[in-house]
């Protein structure tokens, strides 16, 4: 068994300011920097509302692998889709939702992004392209595919970024839309989040290749792998990726190698892992590696970072205080969004 | 005898029949070290080996597939399926393959294979963890469904679907688990410590597929249920004070008919109650079978009480859930004809 391994991580070099920063510029590193933070506050602002029995069920965090989502949504624009997982707190921030209706849709309220209806795993944001998440592993990942369809057929320019775990890249579904998306040369990003473990299982003990990438010579298209913790890494690939799909050139398949320092869920109780193995990974923290980056580059100034922080803790206070102030769906509308609904009848 | 909740009595039948059947195999996500997610599969890797227990890649259709031909070639394999809601990739490999094995091949092959699926609702899963998808297979020719209600039930059960020759769909009722649930969520959960059905023999015995259980004598009408809706059924008719008669079908496919038949033709009166969605659930069947054995019986019309006809509502999960009071207020409106 070949268990997740952390590498040490690099020193940051000041000398080397990654070519892809000059094309998210300035501002867009200090937003991808306070969306890392607002992610990071999320999750952990409703882990407390597990904790404290405000909500309830099963949810799934995505601490650790912030980068990933950031970083690949820093190549998306409003007019861009993402697909998601279980696991897709960040890809929702990442894309743009406000932090609000996010809680609202944990506590089930009507002002949640799904009234309530769906909660943690099924947040979507049709406003921000966010087509939501999937509490189905590999269920978003066709659907991305047709997102990529429409959006050639109907000339939108749109690309799409499919978001999966490694898990996932053993279901049929991610096989069939690999080879569709190839196939029928379409817009699509295919984001394997690799944290190295399908809720138990390492990622040796459940995947015949040594990386998800493999996969992509299998249909055609490039495959690469980047270190998930890794902004800038993710960053490059994703821009790279998304450049491809806008000309016309088809898929890519971006394999991200990340952690989530959490368990799989809440009942998870890491007995598959060692203590070492999560202390070496929080130890390549994505958002102190990035904000040390930002820092000896200028970009973002401890004091500049220290105001993020504050804004994203102000953000956050309004966004629980929006949700408890918020009314319970009424169960009157216990029906409603089955169907379309009829036709309003003539007048 | 051993005090055993509904976890504990199904890892003791997988592990009596793993030690006594070379040929038996479990697999499944997370099955193996890690002992499951609801914990059913804990211990039996160390037990009985890698070989005999062990973990499949994310690929539900892959997990019943590999099943079936296994079943084919001489194995008896059980395949988890981690939540019942989990199963629709592989609801082609069910539908089409093992479902109709032994009729296409003129009985030359079968497939004796056990999916063992956690079902149902009432632990805020969402729609994704909550569903269950007993009719989709009911009405599926060549497969058998077997649901229990309590510890005891669910060994003898699993024994018995282990060592059937068709393919058997094993829906575990999640909210059973840990203890009885009648529904009254509003209340402290109790377990199966002080339940008669939480003694469980420590070795083999079966129960057959197919026969029912009358899990409350009574006189005044009939509900028919199976799963946590046993437990809701038998709530609700304490809190009517109504002398219902409560068979708990424990397998639906096949289906104790005769037992149905002779409650009913007692009681005039029938009431069927499941958790799944309403249109076109199992409770279609019960209604048209009760209807058309026992209409001359009958003295007022059979009623259902079900989930509603919308996906699991993670906001509405008490709602959506037909508790002792939806039961209640049926039972009597049954009564009143």
């Amino acid at each position: 068994m070949t268990a997740a391994r952390a590498e040490d991580a690099p020193p940051v070099a000041v000398a080397n300011r990654p070519a892809i920063y000059d094309r998210v510029g300035a501002g867009g590193l200090r937003e991808a920097l306070r969306r890392m933070h607002l992610i990071r506050r999320f999750e952990e602002t409703a882990e407390d509302f597990y904790v404290r029995g405000k909500s309830y069920g099963t949810m799934h965090l995505s601490i650790g692998q912030e980068a990933t989502a950031v970083g690949v949504c820093a190549a998306l624009g409003d007019s861009d889709y993402v697909t998601s997982t279980h696991r897709g707190h960040g890809h929702c921030i990442a894309k743009g939702a406000e932090v609000g209706r996010m809680f609202a849709e944990f506590l089930g309220r009507e002002t949640g992004y799904c009234r309530g209806r769906g909660g943690s795993m099924h947040i979507a944001d049709p406003a921000k392209g966010n087509l939501g998440a999937n509490g189905i592993v590999g269920g978003g990942i066709p659907i991305a595919v047709g997102a990529a369809l429409s959006a050639k057929r109907l000339r939108t320019g749109a690309v799409v970024a499919s978001f999966f775990g490694d898990g996932a890249n053993n279901e049929g579904a991610f096989h069939e839309s690999l080879n569709i998306a190839s196939l029928w040369k379409l817009p699509v990003l295919f984001v394997c989040e690799n944290n190295q473990y399908g809720m138990s299982v390492a990622f040796a003990r459940s995947t015949a290749v040594a990386s998800v990438a493999d996969r992509a010579a299998a249909y055609s298209m490039p495959g690469v792998t980047v270190d998930g913790n890794d902004f800038a890494a993710v960053a490059a690939a994703a821009f790279e990726a998304a450049d491809r799909a806008r000309r016309g050139g088809g898929p890519t398949l971006v394999e991200c190698k990340t952690y989530r320092t959490r368990g799989h869920s809440r009942s998870d109780r890491n007995r598959y892992r060692t203590k070492d193995e999560i202390e070496a990974w929080k130890a390549r923290d994505p958002i102190e590696r990035f904000e040390r980056e930002l820092s000896a580059l200028g970009v973002a100034t401890a004091a500049d970072a220290a105001s993020l922080r504050e804004a994203v803790e102000r953000e956050i206070a309004d966004g629980v205080a929006f949700a408890e102030a918020s009314p319970a769906p009424s169960t009157a509308e216990l029906m409603r969004d089955v169907h379309t609904p009829a036709a309003a009848a003539p007048r | 005898m051993s005090r055993m909740n509904m976890v504990q009595a199904l890892n003791s039948a997988l592990d009596v029949k793993l030690a006594g059947d070379p040929d038996v195999l479990v697999f499944g996500e997370d099955v193996g070290f890690f002992g499951g997610v609801f914990r059913v599969t804990e211990g039996l890797q160390q037990r009985h080996g890698e070989g005999r227990v062990f973990d499949a890649p994310i690929a539900e259709a892959g997990q019943v597939a590999v099943a079936i031909g296994m079943g084919a070639y001489g194995l008896r394999p059980v395949v988890e399926c981690q939540f019942a809601d989990y199963i629709y990739p592989a609801f082609d490999q069910i539908v089409s393959e093992a479902a109709r094995l032994r009729y296409r091949s003129g009985g030359e092959f079968n497939a004796p294979i056990t999916i063992r699926a956690p079902y149902g609702g009432g632990i805020f899963g969402g729609q994704t963890h909550s569903q269950s998808p007993e009719g989709l297979f009911s009405h599926v020719c060549g497969l058998k469904t077997v649901i229990p209600s309590n510890p005891y039930d669910a060994k003898g059960l699993l024994i018995s679907a282990i060592e059937d020759d068709d393919p058997v769909l094993f829906f575990e009722p999640k909210r059973l688990y840990a203890g009885p649930f009648d529904g009254h969520h509003e209340r402290p959960a109790v377990s199966w410590d002080g339940h008669s059905k939480g003694d469980v023999p420590t070795g083999r015995y079966a129960i057959p597929l197919g026969e029912a259980a009358i899990a409350r004598e009574g006189g005044d009408l009939t509900i028919l249920a199976y799963g946590t809706m046993v437990h809701v059924a038998l709530a609700a008719a304490e809190e009517t004070g109504i002398d219902a008669e409560v068979i708990d079908l424990r397998t639906i496919v096949p289906l104790d008919i005769a037992a149905i038949e002779a409650s009913v033709r007692k009681t005039g009166r029938c009431l069927v109650v499941h958790e799944a969605t309403r249109t076109g659930g199992f409770g279609a069947e019960l209604s048209a079978l009760v209807q058309e054995r026992c209409f001359h019986w009958l003295e007022a019309p059979i009623l259902r009480v079900t989930g509603w006809d919308t996906p699991y509502p993670r906001e509405f999960e008490w709602e959506y859930f037909p508790g002792p009071q939806r039961v209640g207020a049926a039972i009597r409106r049954v009564m009143a004809e």
